[in-house]
């Protein structure tokens, strides 16, 4: 009786400040993790750790923010947000710095930007904005409107040049109208037409760092110094691991730093290296309980809206631990996604938890309107 | 109105719609993570051994370590080549922090040349920072005092120590010891053949003459290995485990180096050589060929100016005349052809000749003179060996003929190499009817054969087969070969003796024979006549020898003459053959003085020299204790 009280007087709580109490559990779990495996894969930096703590608290604080901010605001809010992103991505284009090689950042005088952010944000809520105009499933106009919308903004990123995040945020826009109810005529329709365009893409759009990316992917032992050096390492790094790990700080691949980026992409190889088939298990299976929460929250949405948006957040949360595994265990070329809320990293994990704020307000302020 | 109508929506059937992609992408999220994780348990199971070895041979690393080179002691203990640490200054690069400022400091304290900087700044380009680079080598204990006291202002500079080979008798021992130096590309080779290579995996030098070369394989000893745990860089982070080298084994020679520095100082830097064995084991106390040279300049590397200079000399230092020098035996070989002549019964103890200074053959114009222009007079075997008369051993040349002379010479030992521990010898030329038609094309003539008589025409020895077969002489047919190394040193001085190396006796029909050539050798030292009584005159020993005065020879086959060193050049080689004390013979003892003169008045008395520093300055030989009595044959206690 007593405890049912308390968690009634819990999750009322909660719910006074709009927070999902079990979706927050499953990415607290998820922080826990990537604080644990980042101790290790930093050397055990407490500037690297410090940094990290910041960043997720500042994150953190953006999802509550987010959590407050009624869903018809952002689908009022959708259109503006995608305007303005838009014209960020052609601003970088022509006036943004070059940091490793690729224009992403936008100067505005007083802060550092990344368009590219706001736009896997602003993607999937123009698209659910536009789509949940009319009624569902949608018609063949609104679904080769609704692509535009999409393929615009990721050329432009693919453009800086950003495989990872214009694969992200094609995504996005797509699961959102996958969500939708396009017909599954179209979609076979669409995926011979991404077909043939992905040699479109190797010939007129990928840079040639890309392309080496993709032949180092197809077979890494051709370079073992050169390209092929990540892949090969952290394939090492995972298949020495075994099934229950080297423990703890021993995973000499990661502390002997012949793993190469291992606090930040490649951190899932410390992880699989260090706690073996066993760990990876136990994180696929938070990934998976946050995914399903999720889905869960987005079939209970009240509107098409916030289904189609509150999906689309789920299922690229999902894209980033997929292609993050599958680049560091060797399944898919490597492109620069990070292992979500585990990765060393500012921005992505913000614009993360950013969503997770839009997922929960939409799973906890209904309208009370009837169905 | 069809804008109206899209406004009513059935939201029920929407959300079943959405419901039900929602679930499909759900299972398609379950499916493609079903992906990842078969793709990990390739990795993390099925292929976790490839993997695992992998990772291994990433971070495990095997370092060999060189072992220590076995030292060499003399006889009684001293120290003949010794490991000495060398110091280098040596700077670690990522430990500094500002290198030009630091290399300028160290320029005005240690007055860097520029060369030096040239060489530390090209090795430091292909190197790891955190690897050590030697700025200089072989520094002097002022260089390393200075540094010492300075060490403060320079992290990341300091003096490492290394191990190198030093001779500290330097050039006494040379032909004996030899030397060690940097391994060579040709050494390399030799070490892969015998399948040596991962034993110096970790070795900086190897022996490349003398001692240091013959026992190569007992000196190095054993590399060991280090498992140490690296890093991607390289850099050592702990050991793993150790396996430790097992050091060389620490020889003993029969070497006395007080013999030898007398013997170094008895040939004075004169072109000749001294040979001193014990009779009864072979052993060598003393071997020394002059002119010498300081074998440690080769240990670092020598000059080519130095090496050059050591080539190009006319005394030819580089060579061991002990072993390598080729001397005709004149004389002292009389001896060994009376012993022949008795056992041939060609002679007896009283077969006379009558000596006129002057020996023909019937129907031969060619005249054959003794050393003596008037002659010995009546002579027989014994006399003409106290004399050294001429003439008598010419016509025992003549009697016996060279086949047998060449066959019985052979089994004392002439023209086959002794076998001492000594890579650097010669086994000379006893010449036969054989070896002249295949040398030269040309039939033996008779008069080839008289001069063998005593000692020339064709017939050249080296100085240890001299002594190994006086040793013969001496030991009644017990032949042992003559050996440098007495055994190995273990801790607390103990020392395990090396079996003898005997050889298949000599054995002849008579015993008494032996006596009357000993004797006759005795006369040479003690009779009315001896030819050196007078080097021997007053000794509180008896002693037996044989002179020799070698006409017109000189040890090399292609040396080139000087005009104005003719004269010298062309001077008789002096030896003396001799064992002490007579009734119990202790040491034997060879001496060659190059273009001196007469053996009598120029070997004889450095001979009497080294005997007399044998039995005045030390009335014993004093054996180290004996770790085990391990000879096969034969007695080792002097």
């Amino acid at each position: 009786m007593k405890k049912n009280t308390l968690k009634a007087n819990q999750s009322s709580f909660l719910q006074r400040i709009h927070i999902d109490g079990v979706l927050f559990l499953g990415l607290l779990a998820l922080m826990a993790v990537g604080l644990i495996t980042l101790y290790s894969a930093s050397g055990q930096d407490p500037g690297q750790m410090e940094r990290q703590y910041t960043r997720l608290g500042v994150a953190i604080i953006v999802m509550v923010g987010m959590a407050q901010i009624p869903p018809m605001a952002y689908r009022r809010l959708s259109i503006y947000a995608y305007a303005v992103g838009l014209l960020m991505l052609i601003a970088v284009l022509v006036f943004g710095d070059i940091g490793k090689g690729a224009q992403r950042w936008l100067d505005l005088g007083f802060i550092r930007f990344q368009p590219s952010e706001l736009m896997k944000l602003a993607v999937p809520m123009m698209v659910a904005w536009y789509i949940s105009k009319f009624t569902l499933p949608p018609k063949m106009l609104q679904i080769g409107t609704g692509f535009a919308l999409v393929v615009v903004p990721t050329i432009l990123i693919a453009k800086q040049p950003d495989l990872g995040t214009s694969l992200l945020i094609a995504s996005s826009g797509v699961f959102a109208i996958f969500l939708a109810g396009m017909s599954w005529k179209l979609i076979g329709l669409v995926a011979v037409a991404i077909g043939a365009f992905a040699p479109i893409m190797w010939f007129f759009l990928m840079q040639e760092y890309q392309k080496q990316r993709v032949t180092t992917f197809l077979n890494p032992e051709s370079d073992p110094l050169g390209a092929g050096y990540h892949i090969i390492q952290s394939k090492i790094a995972i298949g020495s691991g075994g099934v229950d790990g080297k423990g703890w700080l021993q995973g000499t691949q990661s502390q002997l730093e012949f793993l190469p980026e291992r606090h930040t992409d490649f951190i899932f190889a410390v992880f699989s290296e260090e706690f073996g088939l066993l760990g990876v298990l136990g994180l696929l299976a938070i990934y998976l309980f946050i995914i399903l929460r999720g889905l869960i929250i987005a079939a209970r949405a009240q509107d098409a809206y916030s289904k189609l948006l509150a999906g689309s957040i789920t299922l690229t949360f999902f894209v980033y631990v997929f292609v993050n595994m599958g680049m560091v265990s060797g399944l898919l070329p490597v492109v620069g996604v990070p292992l979500p809320l585990v990765s060393y990293g500012g921005t992505s994990m913000v614009t993360l938890m950013a969503g997770f704020g839009i997922l929960m307000a939409i799973g906890t302020q209904k309208r009370f309107l009837s169905r | 109105m069809p804008a109206k109508r899209q406004l009513i929506r059935d939201h029920s059937a929407e959300a079943n719609l959405f419901a039900r992609r929602a679930t499909i992408a759900f299972l398609i999220v379950v499916a493609m993570l079903g992906i990842v994780l078969s793709n990990l348990y390739v990795l993390q199971v099925k292929q976790y051994d490839d993997y695992q070895t992998r990772s291994n041979g990433n971070r495990i690393k095997v370092l060999p370590i060189a072992p220590n080179r076995g030292l060499i002691y003399d006889r009684n203990g001293v120290l003949l080549a010794e490991n000495r640490p060398v110091f280098s200054l040596e700077v670690i690069p990522e430990q500094i922090d500002n290198l030009d400022e630091t290399m300028e400091a160290l320029t005005t304290l240690m007055s860097i040349t520029l060369e030096e900087k040239e060489s530390f700044y090209s090795t430091l380009r292909g190197q790891r920072r955190f690897k050590p680079v030697a700025l200089r080598t072989q520094l002097t204990e002022e260089e390393v005092a200075l540094f010492s006291a300075q060490q403060h202002r320079f992290p990341g500079v300091s003096i490492e120590a290394r191990l190198s080979r030093h001779y500290p008798f330097k050039d006494a021992l040379t032909h004996v010891l030899g030397y060690v130096a940097k391994i060579n590309k040709k050494d390399l080779q030799k070490l892969v053949e015998a399948g040596q290579e991962a034993n110096y995996a970790a070795t900086h030098d190897i022996g490349k003459l003398g001692i240091e070369k013959y026992h190569e394989d007992l000196l190095h000893g054993s590399v060991g290995y280090q498992q140490v745990e690296v890093n991607n860089q390289g850099r050592i982070i702990r050991v793993l485990s150790t396996d430790p080298p097992v050091p060389g084994k620490d020889l003993v020679l029969n070497i006395d180096i007080e013999m030898q520095l007398a013997a170094q100082k008895a040939l004075d830097g004169g072109r000749g050589t001294i040979v001193i064995t014990s009779t009864d084991t072979g052993g060598v106390l003393a071997m020394y060929s002059s002119p010498s040279y300081d074998p440690n300049l080769f240990v670092h590397g020598i000059s080519r100016k130095n090496y050059s200079a050591l080539l190009n000399s006319p005394d030819r230092p580089l060579i061991n005349r002990a072993t390598q020098g080729q001397y005709p035996p004149a004389s002292t070989i009389k001896p060994h052809l009376a012993l022949l002549g008795l056992e041939q019964d060609v002679i007896n103890i009283d077969t006379t000749i009558n000596d006129t200074g002057r020996y023909r053959l019937p129907n031969v114009s060619h005249v054959w003179r003794d050393w003596k222009r008037w002659g010995h007079g009546e002579v027989n075997v014994s006399k003409a060996i106290e004399v050294s008369c001429d003439t008598f051993y010419y016509d025992l040349a003549y009697q016996l003929g060279i086949d047998k002379i060449s066959e019985a010479m052979f089994e004392f030992g002439f023209g086959e190499f002794t076998g001492i521990d000594l890579y650097e010898e010669s086994d000379a030329n006893m010449p036969s009817r054989g070896w002249k038609r295949a040398r030269f094309n040309q039939p033996w003539y008779i008069g080839d054969t008289i001069p063998v008589g005593i000692g020339q025409s064709f017939w050249t020895t080296t100085p240890i087969q001299l002594t190994h077969s006086m040793n013969t002489l001496v030991n009644r047919g017990e032949r042992y070969v003559p050996q440098l190394l007495r055994g190995f040193r273990y801790e607390q001085g103990q020392v395990e003796l090396e079996p003898l190396k005997s050889l298949r006796p000599l054995q002849i029909s008579e015993p008494k024979n032996w006596d009357i050539v000993l004797d006759a050798m005795h006369d040479v030292v003690h009779g009315e006549e001896g030819t050196a009584r007078h080097a021997f005159k007053d000794t509180p020993y008896e002693s037996g020898g044989k002179t020799g005065t070698a006409q017109l020879f000189s040890i090399g086959q292609n040396e080139k003459y000087e005009e104005d060193e003719v004269d010298e050049r062309l001077r008789d080689n002096a030896m003396y053959v001799g064992f002490a004390p007579f009734d119990d013979p202790e040491i034997s003892i060879t001496v060659v003085i190059e273009n001196a003169g007469g053996g009598s008045s120029h070997a004889a008395p450095v001979a009497r020299q080294m005997m007399d520093f044998y039995f005045r300055d030390r009335e014993f030989i004093q054996p180290v204790p004996a770790l085990a009595d391990t000879p096969s044959s034969g007695d080792v206690s002097e």
